[in-house]
C-alpha cells in the first residue's frame, strides 16, 4: 500500500469553503498523513530536519493548495526552498526521495476552459504546473496529472460534496496502486482517471 | 601509611580549625593557613618536621593556579597585557634587583653575592598575592591586573635567573662550608648541552604543549566525557597538569609557566568550565597545605638568636619592595586605593625565592648563613603580607571610598574596551539580548550597577563590568566612542533617560536602543533621542494574545497576523498619542478613537466574502 503525505497549504482556511471540505475528505480515509503546514509553521520557520524524515515515511507526497497566481501559497514554495536541499533531493548523493511520486490537488476560482490556450489564463493547467513537474524531475520523483476543483467561488454545496467525494475515491485507489506511465503521460486531470 | 595518614589528618585538622577562625576575625585565609603551619611546625608543636619536603610537594599547588589563570585568559587578552607584563613587569624586577644589590654590596658583600641576593628577594608570592587578591574579589580590577602582569613577568624571569646564578658563585678558598660541589644535580636534563640545543629543545617542549592543547586535548576529552565517568575526567585532567609540570621540569622550564602557557591554549576550549571546576578543589587544597608549610618553616630558633637583624632585613625588604611598586603603580596609572592594594600584595619573597635559595645552597653559590636568614626573612614577609592587607583594608582604603561615590571600584573597567556593543544594566531582559549576541559572536561590553548582581552573573561566566553608565566618562571607557550600538535596559526607568539623554549628547554616533516600561516612559525616551525603543512587555503579551486566540480554535496563521496587525496598529497609536501628552483630554479622546480603529481593522475581514479567488487571500490589505 502507498504511503501517503499530504502537504497542506492554504493561509485563510477559515475563508476557504472548497479546500475546507476536500481535506475533510483526506480526513476520511485510513492512514493517510495530512501535514497542516500553516498551521504548524504561522511564523515561517520550517523545521528542516522534521520535514525530511517525514517525507522518507512516505512514498506518495501530494500538494494540496489554492492555485494563487499560477503557484502555491508562499509557506509551500517556502518549504519547497528549504526541505528540497542540495545533497538531500538532489544533487550528489542527494536521492532521498528518488522513487517516490509526487502530486498537486488544486483548487482554482477560474473554469477547466479558462486554462487553456484560447482562455482567459492562456495555458492548460498541466502546463502551468510544469515547474512541479520539473522540480519532481529533478529529485528523481514522477509528478502525477494535477487533481484540480474548478470554478470554486461560486460553487454549489451539493458539487462541492460530489467533488470531495470524488477526491476521496481517489485518494483510496492512489493508496492501492499509481496510474500507469501511459495514463499519466495521456490525462490532463486526475480528475479523468478512469476506473478499472 | 599510619604515618602518613596522620599526618595528612594533622595537616587537614590545623587548616579546618585555623582558617575559619582567621576568616571569622577578618585575618583572610593565607594567614589562617600560615598560622596553622607556623603552630604544627617544628619551632611551637612539632607536629611536623620535614616543612621542606612538604613545601616542595604543595608547590605543585601553584602551578595549578597558574594553569587556572591561564584558562581564563584567551591569546589575545593575553596580548592585550604585553604593555604592563614586560613594562610594569620589566621595571618592577629590575628596579628592586639594583636597589637590594646596591644595599647588599654596601653592607660588605661581594657583587655576585650581593646580585643573588637581589634577584632572589625581587620575587613577590604568587600564591600569596593570587589567592589574598582573589579573595577580596580584586582580580579583574586594575590592581589585580596589574599584579598578575608582575607575577608573570616574575616567572618568566626565573628561568634566566635559574640559568645565571650558578655563574654568580664565589669562590672562597678560605670558604668552610664544604668543597665545591663539580656538577650539581640538576633537575633539568638537558643541562649539560651547549645553549643553542637548550634552547631548541625548550622550544620543541613548548611547541609540542600547544600543539596538543590545541589539536589533541578536544578529541581526548570527547574520549573521556563520553565514558560518562565523571573521575576520569578529574583524572585526566590531573594527569595532564602533572604531564605539563614534568615535561617543564625536564627542558629546565619552569613547571607554573607550561602550566600557565597550557591553560592559555585550552582557554578557547569547550571544556574550559569543566576543567577549571575539577582542578579547583586541587589547586585550593594543595595551595592551603603550600601556605601550612610555609607557616611551618618560619625558624623561630634563628628569630630568637637574630630577633633585631631578621626584623631590620624583613622591614628593610616589604618598605623597599613597597615603594618601588607604589611609585611604579603610580606610573602606570592604577587609580585610587587600587595602588595599594597593588603594592601591598607583591610586597614580599615569594615561593620560587626558596626554590632558588635551595638550588643556592646545593650548587655552593651563597653561603649557609646567609640562606638560612634569607630563607626566614621570605617566610616572615610571607607572613606579614597578609597582616599588611589587613591594615591596607582596614585604614587606607577607607579613605579612597570616602572620595568614590560609585561604592566599589572593584569592579570597574581599567582598561578601554572596544566592542561594537555596550548594554547597559543586564538584568532579565538585558540578558537575553546579550546572549542573542553572543551567539552570533558579537562581543559585548556589559555594563550594571547591582554588585550582588554582578558576582552571579560571573559566576556564568560573563564579564560584566561595574559602573553607572550615566557617566560619560565611564561610558567612555566602556567603549562609546567606537562602538555602534548602546542598549539601555536597565530597571530604573529615570537612570534609563538620563542615560539616553548623556549618550545623545556625549556620543551622538551611538545608535541608542532603548527599553521602556510603558508607553509614557516610552514617550520620554523617544524625547530623550532613543533610534529605537521596545516596551517591555510588549511582545510577550502580545505572543500570549496569540496563543489565547490559536486554543479558541483561530487558524494558527490567522492568529499570527491577527496579533502583528494589532501590533503595527498599536504602535501607530503611541506614536500619535505621543503628541498630545499634556492634553489629559484629548489623550483620552484620541486613545479611545484608536481603540474603534484598531476593531474595525482586525473585525474587516468578517464583512468581506469568503472568497479567497478574485482578491488576496487577505482583504485586510485593502485599506
Amino acid at each position: 500500500m502507498n504511503r501517503i503525505l499530504i502537504l497542506f497549504a492554504h493561509p485563510a482556511l477559515e475563508k476557504s469553503r472548497v479546500q475546507r471540505r476536500l481535506l475533510k475528505a483526506a480526513e476520511a480515509i485510513e492512514d493517510i498523513t495530512i501535514h497542516d503546514l500553516y498551521e504548524t509553521y504561522p511564523d515561517f520557520m520550517i523545521d528542516v530536519p522534521a520535514e525530511q524524515s517525514l517525507l522518507l515515511e512516505h512514498d506518495l507526497i501530494l500538494f494540496q493548495h489554492p492555485l494563487y497566481w499560477y503557484s502555491c501559497p508562499s509557506l509551500l514554495k517556502e518549504w519547497q526552498d528549504l526541505v528540497l536541499e542540495y545533497g538531500f533531493a538532489y544533487g550528489r548523493e542527494g536521492d532521498a526521495l528518488k522513487g517516490k511520486t509526487l502530486g498537486s490537488i488544486i483548487s482554482s476560482g477560474g473554469s477547466r476552459m479558462s486554462y487553456s490556450n484560447e482562455g482567459r489564463n492562456h495555458y492548460s493547467m498541466k502546463q502551468l504546473l510544469q515547474p512541479f513537474d520539473q522540480t519532481a524531475r529533478l529529485c528523481g520523483m514522477d509528478y502525477l496529472p494535477p487533481f484540480a476543483v474548478h470554478r470554486t467561488h461560486d460553487m454549489h454545496e451539493s458539487v462541492i460534496d460530489e467533488h470531495s467525494e470524488h477526491y476521496r475515491q481517489i485518494l483510496w485507489r492512489l493508496q492501492r496502486g499509481l496510474p500507469s506511465k501511459e495514463e499519466t503521460n495521456s490525462l490532463e486531470y486526475l480528475n479523468d482517471w478512469a476506473a478499472e | 601509611m599510619e604515618s602518613s595518614l596522620l599526618q595528612a589528618f594533622i595537616f587537614l585538622a590545623a587548616g579546618v580549625i585555623a582558617v575559619p577562625i582567621a576568616s571569622r576575625l577578618g585575618l583572610g585565609s593565607v594567614l589562617g593557613y600560615l598560622i596553622a603551619g607556623a603552630l604544627i611546625g617544628p619551632s611551637v608543636l612539632g607536629f611536623l618536621n620535614d616543612a621542606e619536603s612538604l613545601m616542595h610537594f604543595s608547590e605543585f599547588g601553584v602551578v595549578m593556579m597558574l594553569f587556572l589563570i591561564g584558562l581564563e585568559l584567551k591569546p589575545s587578552l593575553l596580548w592585550r597585557m604585553r604593555m604592563p607584563i614586560l613594562g610594569l613587569g620589566g621595571l618592577q624586577m629590575a628596579l628592586t634587583t639594583g636597589v637590594i644589590t646596591g644595599i647588599a654590596y654596601f653592607f660588605g658583600q661581594p657583587w655576585q653575592t650581593a646580585l643573588a641576593i637581589g634577584l632572589i628577594l625581587a620575587l613577590s608570592s604568587t600564591a600569596l598575592a593570587l589567592q589574598i587578591l582573589g579573595e577580596k574579589k580584586l582580580m579583574n580590577a586594575a590592581s589585580g591586573k596589574s599584579s598578575f602582569a608582575v607575577l608573570l613577568f616574575q616567572d618568566i624571569a626565573v628561568i634566566p635567573i635559574i640559568a645565571i646564578l650558578p655563574l654568580l658563585a664565589v669562590i672562597n678558598p678560605n670558604d668552610h662550608t664544604g668543597p665545591h660541589a663539580e656538577s650539581h644535580e640538576s633537575a633539568s636534563l638537558i643541562a649539560h648541552l651547549p645553549g643553542f640545543q637548550q634552547a631548541l629543545i625548550i622550544i620543541f617542549a613548548v611547541s609540542i604543549l600547544v600543539l596538543v592543547g590545541r589539536f589533541l586535548s578536544r578529541p581526548l576529552f570527547r574520549y573521556i566525557t563520553e565514558s560518562k565517568l565523571r573521575e576520569l575526567f578529574t583524572a585526566t585532567a590531573l594527569m595532564m597538569v602533572m604531564g605539563i609540570a614534568l615535561l617543564m621540569d625536564m627542558v629546565g622550564l619552569s613547571p607554573a609557566l607550561g602550566a600557565f602557557i597550557a591553560g592559555v591554549v585550552l582557554a578557547d576550549s569547550e571544556y574550559r568550565h569543566e576543567l577549571e571546576a575539577n582542578i579547583d578543589p586541587f589547586k585550593a587544597l594543595l595551595l592551603g597545605l603550600f601556605f601550612i608549610s610555609v607557616g611551618a618553616s618560619i625558624d623561630f630558633d634563628l628569630i630568637s638568636t637574630e630577633p633585631l637583624l631578621l626584623g631590620q632585613i624583613v622591614f628593610g625588604l616589604i618598605t623597599i619592595k613597597f615603594f618601588i611598586l607604589l611609585g611604579l603603580a603610580k606610573l602606570f596609572k592604577i587609580p585610587g586605593g587600587g595602588k595599594y592594594w597593588f603594592s601591598f600584595a607583591l610586597a614580599q619573597g615569594g615561593e620560587f625565592g626558596f626554590v632558588l635559595l635551595s638550588s643556592s645552597l646545593e650548587g655552593r653559590i651563597l653561603p649557609k648563613e646567609t640562606i638560612d636568614i634569607l630563607t626566614a626573612t621570605i617566610a616572615i614577609s610571607m607572613v606579614m603580607t597578609p597582616l599588611l592587607i589587613l591594615l591596607n583594608e582596614k585604614l587606607i582604603i577607607p579613605r579612597f571610598k570616602e572620595a568614590k561615590v560609585t561604592g566599589p571600584e572593584a569592579d570597574e573597567i581599567m582598561e578601554e574596551q572596544d566592542s561594537p556593543v555596550i548594554i547597559a544594566g543586564f538584568g532579565r531582559y538585558g540578558q537575553i539580548v546579550g546572549r542573542l549576541l553572543f551567539a552570533n559572536d558579537i562581543p559585548v561590553t556589559i555594563l550594571d550597577h547591582n554588585a550582588a548582581h554582578i558576582e552571579r552573573l560571573r559566576s556564568f561566566g560573563y564579564t560584566v563590568f561595574y559602573g553607572d553608565t550615566a557617566r560619560s566618562d565611564l561610558l567612555h571607557t566602556a567603549g562609546a566612542d567606537k562602538a555602534k550600538i548602546l542598549i539601555v535596559t536597565v530597571d530604573d526607568r529615570e537612570k534609563a533617560i538620563e542615560i539616553v539623554k548623556m549618550a545623545k549628547h556625549s556620543f551622538p554616533h551611538l545608535e541608542i536602543h532603548a527599553r521602556a516600561y510603558d508607553a509614557l516612559h516610552y514617550h520620554a525616551l523617544k524625547a530623550a533621542g532613543a533610534d529605537y525603543i521596545e516596551r517591555e512587555l510588549f511582545l510577550s503579551s502580545l505572543k500570549m494574545g496569540e496563543k489565547s486566540l490559536k486554543a479558541l480554535g483561530m487558524r494558527a496563521f490567522h492568529a499570527r497576523r491577527q496579533a502583528l496587525q494589532f501590533a503595527e496598529h498599536d504602535q501607530r497609536t503611541t506614536d500619535r498619542l505621543g503628541k498630545h501628552l499634556n492634553d489629559n483630554k484629548r489623550y483620552i479622546s484620541e486613545a479611545r478613537q484608536a481603540q474603534e480603529e484598531v476593531l474595525k481593522i482586525l473585525r474587516r475581514d468578517k464583512w468581506t466574502n469568503r472568497t479567497t479567488e478574485d482578491h488576496a487571500w487577505d482583504s485586510t490589505g485593502h485599506k
